[in-house]
């Protein structure tokens, strides 16, 4: 599916207009729906701030794709490695973003990706250890553009 | 939509130990779902759920996609070179349709 430059501005105003509209099917992900995101990631487990670094652009111009890495602070060793690492929105459609899965055999815990941001927001890494505790850094982006998804 | 191609970019070679980095690119819409087309019409929801690399025996990264993850899906990740063999990467997405693709490394002592 290719949208030409013209196509996708005028779907995203059309979005835009469509939103003042009461019918509006997926609004943004309420503060509840995120703490419930976040519970499912860490099975309710205390999150600690620190040892994981988001590297995401302060200002985005273009929400449709952010350029996002984490970075957790580990030997990832056997006996003391990261196992998982779970990315969260606060002001998309839907919270959950992406989690990867590593373990001893990836040598750094290190992952990139490109995202989607809807709206400015905080955006929020959460990190799992193989001793069971977890670890996040959390950043706000200004989002210039956002990913036309949800009209907002 | 039939998923497509993908790419991976990685070292054909590397010392037994070393970390490589691994970079994997798969060519997909990721329809978010919420989107109308110019009928008005929503344009139903097609991502690809996951990636899941298996090298030397295991499952060494698996990645879970929402879709907030853009438009053809790109992750950087890294591995530890154990083994000459063969990398096997596998999107699926969430109609249980796979896309596979292989990647060989020399492991060297």
């Amino acid at each position: 599916m290719d949208f030409t430059r013209r196509e996708l501005i005028a779907g995203c105003s059309a979005l835009a207009i469509a939103a003042v509209l009461p019918s509006v099917a997926h609004a943004i992900t309420t503060p509840e729906e995120r703490e419930t995101a976040i519970r499912e990631a860490t099975r309710g487990a205390t999150v600690t701030p620190g040892r994981v670094t988001l590297g995401i652009p302060q200002v985005a111009e273009n929400g449709l794709s952010v350029f996002t890495t984490v970075t957790v602070e580990s030997p990832m060793t056997e006996a003391d490695h990261v196992r998982a690492i779970h990315l969260i929105s606060e002001k998309n459609p839907l919270p959950r973003v992406a989690s990867f899965h590593l373990g001893p055999r990836a040598g750094r815990a290190k992952v990139s990706t490109n995202i989607r941001l809807a709206n400015s927001q905080r955006v929020l890494a959460i990190a799992e250890m193989s001793d069971g505790t977890f670890w996040s850094d959390e950043k706000s982006v200004i989002v210039s553009i956002g990913a036309c998804i949800d009209g907002g | 939509m039939a998923l497509a191609v993908a790419r991976v970019s990685m070292p054909a070679t590397a010392k037994k130990g070393d970390i490589i980095e691994i970079k994997a690119l798969m060519r997909h819409v990721m329809e978010p779902g919420y989107r109308s087309d110019n009928r008005g019409q929503i344009i139903p929801r097609d991502i690809v759920k996951s990636l899941s690399v298996m090298y030397a025996g295991a499952e060494v990264f698996r990645m879970e996609m929402h879709p907030a993850i853009a438009a053809n899906p790109y992750v950087v990740f890294s591995t530890v070179a154990v083994d000459t063999g063969e990398l096997v990467f596998t999107w699926t997405d969430e109609k249980g349709a796979t896309t596979v693709e292989k990647k060989p490394l020399m492991v060297t002592a």
